[in-house]
């Protein structure tokens, strides 16, 4: 039985004064994935399942590669700020709660590069 | 990480049967969690079928027949038999309802499950530890905090629509239904203050009289004590006073939002 009164572990440490930057991140990048994920919809049904050599060419064009690559980065900023929520929600060792947030900024910022290099090379080079 | 699966000393084992009385015609039986520390051992499910002709309409009813004529050690917190007080908030039929307000025929089970709230340390059959959530609730200071001096001759007066901002606030009992229904605060509730906290904090934050809004946000503006809420609405569907937790929870995110700017 702890000797601690109630109230002291009701308080913790205290606020961390800080959430609401994430929270708002989390909305901003959701509102400007709707129209980003209908237009790749959209693209996808259009060109790149209809005829590869077709995408390609399509994402030479400057807009094309301009959304695909808003797409990129936002989607990989949002699957980050998500899984650091899962993360806090489930994983309560210290140790392995840091060390897979770590992981988690490190691989979506290549998954966010891979995908904008991805698209620069075909942009580039079409 | 979370436990999926009950440690081995807390797995409920069947129990002892309490049937009918042979006379009895129209029956309805209750499976009811049962524990006593000073017995140990693991906790167990009693069943108790009771005759509905001489029973009152609402499960409380019900268990304080069983109290009273079949099994006097059996243990549970009831008081007011209105849903006023909260004492008789427990697990009924699957769902987080107050005992006194929950009609026995409103029941679905064909044999009713009666359990603890959840995820709360249990300190003997339906009564489980609440000391955390008053904490917690202290732990918001939940009183009218002002910085101007009182009027001399009366009290502090509010606009009727000032006061009707306070309508699905105030008639919170503090039960504990949502809290204990709403897994972020079963994962976190350690440091998530919870649906009927966080209520409690807003029915302060939207209070006219009040002079500490801005402090009151900033104790709240945590990544735990406020926003591991994923607006699951557990706590709205099982509120037994109809009120919407998630809703007090979303107003506060807003105006955490309003004062930084976007």
């Amino acid at each position: 039985m702890s000797l601690r009164h109630p109230i002291a572990r009701a308080r913790g440490l205290g606020s961390a004064k800080d959430g609401v930057s994430h929270w708002w991140r989390q909305r901003l990048s959701a509102i400007f994935l709707v129209p980003l994920t209908l237009w790749l919809l959209w693209w996808l049904g259009a060109f790149a399942l209809a005829d590869p050599q077709l995408a390609r060419e399509r994402l030479a064009q400057p807009l094309d590669a301009l959304l695909m690559i808003a797409f990129v980065l936002v989607a990989a900023w949002h699957a980050q700020l998500g899984l650091q929520v899962i993360v806090e929600d489930y994983v309560h060792r210290r140790g392995l709660e840091y060390a897979l947030q770590i992981a988690l900024r490190a691989v979506f910022f290549l998954v966010a590069a891979v995908g904008v290099l991805a698209v620069l090379r075909i942009a580039l080079t079409a | 990480m979370p436990q999926f699966r009950l440690p081995k000393n807390s797995r409920i084992v069947p129990g002892k049967d309490h049937p009918a009385p042979s006379a009895a015609k129209r029956t309805r039986t209750f499976r009811i969690y049962r524990w006593n520390p000073d017995e140990g051992g693991q906790p167990r499910m009693d069943r108790y079928t009771v005759d509905l002709e001489s029973c009152g309409p609402m499960v409380l009813d019900a268990l304080i027949k069983i109290k009273n004529e079949i099994d006097p050690t059996l243990t549970f917190r009831r008081s007011c038999r209105e849903g006023i007080c909260g004492s008789c908030a427990m697990n009924i039929d699957g769902t987080n309802t107050l005992a006194c307000t929950k009609a026995i025929d409103d029941c679905r089970s064909k044999e009713i499950p009666i359990y603890p709230l959840p995820h709360l340390p249990v300190i003997k059959d339906l009564v489980p530890d609440l000391t955390h959530f008053y904490a917690q609730y202290a732990s918001i200071r939940p009183w009218i905090r002002t910085q101007s001096a009182p009027p001399p001759d009366r009290e502090r007066l509010q606009s009727k629509e000032d006061r009707a901002k306070l309508d699905g606030l105030y008639e919170c009992i503090l039960c504990a239904c949502c809290s204990t229904s709403c897994p972020s605060y079963w994962w976190n509730g350690d440091r998530y203050l919870g649906p009927a906290i966080l209520l409690q904090a807003y029915r302060w934050i939207v209070d006219s009289r009040d002079e500490d809004t801005g402090a009151r946000l900033d104790e709240l503006e945590d990544p735990f004590r406020l926003y591991r809420c994923h607006t699951i609405m557990n706590c709205a569907r099982t509120c037994p006073k109809g009120l919407n937790p998630a809703q007090a929870i979303a107003e506060i995110k807003k105006l955490l939002v309003q004062r930084r700017g976007t």
